[in-house]
């Protein structure tokens, strides 16, 4: 009897830790973690200054009004940032003319500053095609990449072969400049869809 | 000085050895070595520091803890929570949560499967033993087979590494379970039949009166 009432004692407080250890069996991994974190909270974003692949320079705040789906890449990358840029490249063909350039913006922001100049991030954007509506950047002081990883919740590592890893997604921010989703790189339909109701 | 106290200094001193900054960052700077050694050394820590619960203890906790399935039932939660991928992910961001990996391996996992070890039995042991198997066989499958990267600090290819490693360890596991099935316990269940009638106790070189062969803490590689 002390037996069965110690197991059910373990039982329900260990299920209960676990269910929200897991944000109630929805995230098993941290990348899942986050996704669950900015649905349920959105997070603004970090007011930082990028640089083009133009050379010019703008603030992440001049873009409100606007609703934005941002990737990390860095340009040398040749895994997973080249499955990045085919997402956005993919979007693109099927935003409507109208709105790419105009309310929805794609933006690619580089990891690695230093190697990617604005030469670098054109030679990018030109691989893809990049149109007016997709603007491949950089961070352009140190604090600001480190305040945008954290507040995207991108972790990045060295591979120990001169490249990184990094968590590969879509990020979208709505028009009052807040992270409200992470999505999947290969959803590229959930994310038109995202962005036909956010018109 | 009694085995077990012996045994639950052994676990004091494998504790000490795993917890300096410079040997963590050694062992979690690879998923094999955070999963794969830290990880079963923290709980390995747990059951030798068993040797420290006194006997009246261990018939205090037995009434609740019957064929060892509490013990059981807490082991098996605190590793569910650590094998979680976020849960590595956190214990190498957040330092209370490295703490809290150090003190709950071993006081939640390996001291309660030490104190429920004998009480399983052969055939709760055995379901274990073979659970853990499979288990490890399918982790190390996914593991290899996995779309995505589970660990946002490790690389993919640590990953895969720790897959065919998983898949190693369940081999060399269930070779090992198998030859000792024929090759030891075969010996030992007449040993077991005289240690039912009395005639093992008086024998046991450790002096203690009375279980001295359920008492021998931390022996949790016996089948």
């Amino acid at each position: 009897m002390r037996t069965l009432l110690t197991l059910l004692l373990i039982g329900s407080l260990g299920g209960t830790l676990l269910y929200q250890a897991t944000d109630g069996l929805r995230a098993l991994t941290s990348e899942g973690a986050r996704r669950v974190a900015v649905t349920d909270a959105a997070r603004p974003v970090p007011d930082v200054t990028l640089q083009d692949q133009h050379g010019d320079r703008f603030s992440l705040a001049e873009l409100e009004g606007r609703v934005l789906v941002i990737n990390f890449i860095y340009t040398r990358c040749p895994t997973v940032c080249l499955a990045l840029g085919d997402a956005l490249q993919q979007l693109q063909r099927v935003l409507p003319a109208e709105r790419l350039g105009g309310d929805v913006l794609l933006l690619s922001i580089s990891f690695d500053p230093a190697n990617d100049t604005p030469a670098r991030l054109a030679a990018y954007a030109e691989w893809f095609r990049a149109g007016e509506g997709w603007r491949v950047t950089r961070p352009l002081r140190e604090a600001d990449l480190e305040a945008l990883l954290a507040q995207f919740g991108v972790v990045v590592i060295p591979d120990g072969r001169g490249g990184f890893e990094h968590n590969a997604a879509l990020h979208l921010v709505d028009r009052e400049g807040r992270l409200v989703a992470i999505r999947d790189l290969d959803d590229v339909d959930g994310v038109r869809r995202w962005l036909e109701d956010a018109s | 000085m009694t085995s077990g106290t012996r045994s639950g200094l052994a676990g004091l001193t494998l504790l000490v050895i795993l917890a300096p900054p410079w040997m963590r960052a050694l062992l979690e700077s690879g998923m094999a070595g955070h999963m794969l050694l830290q990880i079963p050394l923290l709980v390995l820590a747990g059951t030798l520091l068993a040797g420290f619960v006194p006997d009246r203890w261990r018939a205090r906790l037995a009434t609740c803890n019957r064929h060892g399935l509490s013990g059981l039932l807490l082991a098996l939660l605190t590793l569910a929570y650590w094998m979680l991928p976020r849960s590595l992910d956190l214990a190498l961001e957040s330092g209370w949560a490295e703490l809290l990996k150090f003190a709950t391996l071993p006081l939640l996992a390996g001291l309660p499967l030490a104190l429920s070890w004998r009480p399983l039995g052969m055939i709760g042991r055995g379901v274990v033993w073979s659970e853990l198997v499979a288990k490890l066989a399918v982790l190390g499958w996914l593991y290899l087979e996995a779309p995505v990267r589970v660990c946002t600090r490790y690389l993919v290819a640590d990953q895969e590494q720790v897959g065919q490693a998983l898949l190693v360890i369940a081999l060399l596991l269930a070779v090992t379970l198998t030859l000792r099935a024929f090759l030891v316990d075969h010996g030992r269940a007449g040993e077991s039949a005289r240690e039912a009638t009395g005639t093992r106790r008086q024998k046991d070189p450790s002096g203690r009166t009375g279980h001295a062969v359920q008492d021998s803490p931390g022996t949790i590689t016996d089948v």
